[in-house]
């Protein structure tokens, strides 16, 4: 237990990918079987104990420590497991400290009556940390900044395979994956996927250069409408039906309304998106309102229904067809579609052009809000796993810019913890005669080094007050640091005092030429809004 | 003679009237007993000075040679008479020459403790337990939830780091006088022996610690004046944790900042101050050991100081042991 707590409070102070994943491989190769295997289902959230509640948490320690002297430490801490997990009374020697298997095993025979004991128990057993860590365990979410996809790819460097190979076998897994790791170590055979409906890795496309432009022939390109929603493969196998994400993760259960409408045999690519798709598309914050649940209402369902915009299929009526160019895969799905539920089912329509210069026009004038770009398929290309140079490309429309004023600057992390690298900006709001800067959002890159530099040197010589790591910045009328900030699409946000939030924000140009005062007001933001 | 008239609380510091002197003023004094050489606690410009021979060296070392008027040394458990009160000094185990102060008169004795610590550090002699009457405990990580771990458990994470990012500079934020030393043994202690790059600002005490015995291995300035070869990748540098957020940390490869501090022991002191690698290694006693000292010494009176003074006193309530804040103002929390 105590490797896996180590990795957990490493790996949440770790600022970098490469460093997290550095860690994560480092655990699979030094942490022996079974416990790693337990380890990457806790990282890939592969591990539910339900009998185990919060709140008993609370009961339990009370029963073990002066109130008052915990109201004094939870206030200084300020967070419950964290409190739990340092003023719980230590035992003290003796008995050797629980595998992190053995845990998962304790907590997962708890039943609901016996599972404050089993808590207790295991606190009682284990240190500081390996008591926080037992605790984020049992109650679900680690929070340590590392999606299941930085896993896989972790397990792929580890094995020396290609991701998308572990993308497929996932979902034929349990922990804590013996054989999985078996073969990674080149001691095994490859795992059979046995499971019905496995996830098959979609294929990606590359953002177009500028250098692309002389080898794209229009005729030999598709075009496509790039939505603004996300990437699903719906799969339905001899009755077995799945949805996933673009890496794998299955969401069928958020998604309750569309698995009943997948009433066919084959695994199908598209977007997914709210709305009906015979009347209206919903915008992208209108699809946040059903993401990264686990459970979803009937006035969730009622309100934001989902659908799935069509692009592609792998398989249809049990053939694979991965093999076939996109015309001829295409001409397939247009059948298929046409023959499932319209409310739930579409076509992404094909754009006519004749060339790049029209289908730039279009890209720059889309029809629709919810449109982001445009997609450019290769007419002949199969459909390949991953991310092939040429066949598919993505044109995404010119990103929004503001011009704001840089009003606050956090230190980074890592690489960057003796610079003031994260800006909070704001833009002019209130009456023309006397506004105000409200904030609008925060951007940490998009400049390159030496900008940076003059950044932190700006930051550090207009500081007008500290609040711990965060320095807030003269910014006036006339004096103040206006940045132009791109970002690819704005939503209305109760959270945010400017009622505005934005979608990718990055720092696009320093404009040290431009007065503070002419940067944009908050009106020029709303005005960007999508209708509501 | 009770308690508080043989010590009381002034704004200069804590004041013996009997004797006429204050143990760790704040402020200038005509006659001051120091229990070490933090900064906080040991002042200049004091008419005399009475502390152990490596708290008056160090001094010296900080505010040259003409610190105070008198200079005495106080032997470690030598009685010494001051104007009729009799006062000795013995080991704290805070930091080299760090001492607790028994002032004792008409029969009643009191500790100051000083900062003191009670696990092991093999840059300083080990607190002693006195008994006494009453018992004046620091407090600086007095709340229950701060329990330090074994610091060569600490010290093997640092080594554990270095070899999963042997590319990266460690930059180990450490104070200058005490912790830094004490991370360096500890990291000769756990077989380190390259060479480790210290802060200019440890240069003197780091030097001051091997006369006295403290052996730190091959030592090399991390940064030299005009010179822009910086240590190679992956050395461990020591420096003051005000000079890790500091401009002066860019100059190494890729910097992994670690601090090593009891603060460490609270996951959002180590968010805030942006650590990648958090060490949990105190100069001061955790809870535990602030407990333990206070039944170890058999004093029937507590009195807490500079800290978390409530939640000490709170355990002294509920251990049958009479207790009560003492306001002493000036001092600081460990390295902030």
């Amino acid at each position: 237990m105590e490797r896996f707590a180590e990795l957990l409070d490493r790996l949440v102070l770790t600022p970098s990918r490469n460093g997290k994943l550095r860690l994560i491989i480092d655990y699979f190769s030094t942490v022996p079987d079974p416990d790693r295997g337990y380890g990457l289902a806790g990282l890939t959230g592969g591990l539910d104990f339900p009998a185990i509640k919060p709140a008993m948490l609370r009961t339990l320690v009370m029963e073990r420590v002066d109130p008052v002297l915990f109201d004094y430490s939870y206030d200084y801490v300020g967070d419950l497991a964290e409190t739990v997990s340092l003023i719980w009374p230590s035992r003290g020697g003796g008995t050797a400290a629980p595998t992190l298997s053995e845990v998962v095993r304790r907590l997962a025979q708890a039943s609901r009556s016996d599972a404050p004991a089993v808590m207790g128990g295991l606190l009682d057993d284990l240190s500081p940390s390996g008591r926080f860590a037992a605790i984020k365990l049992a109650t679900g979410g680690l929070r340590v900044g590392v999606s299941a996809r930085l896993t896989k790819q972790a397990l792929a460097a580890f094995g020396e395979v290609d991701v998308h190979e572990i993308e497929e076998l996932w979902h034929g897994l349990a922990p804590p994956y013996e054989p999985f790791f078996a073969w990674l170590e080149k001691r095994g055979p490859r795992p059979q996927n046995a499971a019905l409906a496995p996830f098959r890795p979609v294929m990606l496309a590359h953002a177009v250069a500028e250098a692309d432009f002389s080898t794209i022939r229009s005729e030999d390109y598709a075009a496509e409408w790039k939505w603004d929603g996300i990437r699903v493969q719906a799969v339905n196998q001899g009755g077995v039906r799945r949805l996933y994400s673009r890496t794998g993760d299955d969401i069928s259960g958020a998604f309750p309304d569309l698995l009943e409408a997948m009433d066919f045999e084959g695994a199908l690519d598209g977007e997914l998106l709210v709305g009906d798709p015979q009347q209206r598309t919903g915008t992208f914050s209108d699809l946040q309102q059903r993401l990264n649940r686990k459970t979803v209402s009937r006035t969730m369902l009622r309100d934001y229904p989902v659908f799935m915009r069509c692009y592609d299929a792998l398989t249809l009526d049990k053939r694979d067809i991965r093999a076939l160019p996109y015309v001829e895969r295409r001409e397939l799905l247009e059948a298929f579609v046409s023959r499932l539920s319209p409310e739930r089912f579409d076509l992404s329509p094909n754009i006519a052009f004749a060339t790049l210069e029209e289908l730039d026009e279009k890209r720059c004038n889309p029809l629709h809000p919810v449109i982001e770009g445009v997609m450019l398929k290769r007419k002949d290309s199969p459909y390949l796993p991953g991310r092939p140079k040429g066949p598919w490309f993505k044109w995404k429309r010119d990103p929004y810019t503001v011009d704001a004023v840089l009003m606050y600057a956090q230190r980074g992390h890592g690489k960057r913890s003796s610079f003031y690298s994260d800006y909070t900006f704001g833009v002019w709001s209130g009456p023309p005669e006397d506004p105000v800067l409200v904030p609008v959002g925060k951007a940490y890159f998009g400049f390159t080094d030496e900008e940076l530099r003059q950044l932190d040197k700006y930051v550090r010589e207009n500081t007008i007050e500290r609040f711990g790591p965060v320095r807030a910045v003269r910014a006036d009328r006339n004096h103040g640091l206006v940045l132009e900030v791109a970002f690819e699409g704005l939503q209305r946000s109760t959270r945010h005092k400017s009622g505005v939030a934005m979608r990718f924000p990055r720092i696009s140009r320093l404009r040290w030429d431009k007065p503070a005062h002419e940067a944009d007001r908050l009106e020029t933001l709303e005005a960007m809004l999508p209708p509501s | 003679m009770n308690a508080r008239q043989l010590l009381r609380s002034r704004p200069e510091g804590l004041y013996c009237p009997s004797g006429d002197f204050f143990i760790d003023p704040v402020r200038p004094v005509e006659r001051a007993l120091i229990t070490h050489g933090h900064s906080d606690h040991a002042r200049a410009g004091h008419g005399a000075v009475m502390a152990t021979r490596e708290t008056l060296d160090i001094m010296g070392l900080r505010y040259g040679t003409g610190f105070a008027g008198r200079m005495q040394e106080a032997r470690l458990g030598e009685t010494v008479t001051v104007n009729g009160v009799r006062v000795t000094f013995h080991p704290a185990g805070h930091v080299l020459g760090s001492a607790q102060i028994s002032v004792e008169a008409n029969g009643l004795r009191i500790v100051a403790s000083g900062d003191y610590k009670r696990s092991r550090d093999p840059t300083c002699a080990a607190f002693e337990p006195i008994t006494c009457d009453v018992f004046i405990t620091e407090a600086t990580f007095g709340l229950p939830v701060f329990t330090h771990p074994d610091p060569a458990h600490e010290i093997s994470q640092l080594l554990t780091s270095l070899k999963q990012f042997p590319e990266r500079t460690h930059i180990v934020g450490a104070y200058s006088l005490g912790k830094a030393q004490r991370v360096i043994a500890l990291l000769r202690e756990a077989g380190y022996g390259e060479t480790i790059y210290i802060h200019g600002a440890l240069a003197r005490l780091c030097a001051y610690y091997e006369e006295t015995g403290v052996p730190l291995g091959p030592l090399q300035p991390a940064t030299v004046e005009g010179k822009a070869d910086a240590p190679p990748a992956g050395a461990i540098v020591v420096a003051p944790p005000s000079a890790m957020d500091d401009r002066w940390s860019r100059r190494f490869a890729d910097p992994l900042s670690c601090f090593a501090s009891g603060w460490m022991r609270i996951r959002q002191r180590v968010r805030q101050r942006g650590v990648e690698l958090p060490l949990i290694i105190s100069d001061h006693a955790d809870w535990d050991e602030l407990t333990a000292s206070i039944r170890d010494t058999g004093a029937s009176e507590v009195w807490v100081t500079h800290g978390r003074e409530e939640a000490l006193v709170r355990w002294c309530e509920l251990n049958g042991i009479s207790a009560r804040p003492l306001h002493l103002a000036g001092y600081e929390d460990e390295a902030e």
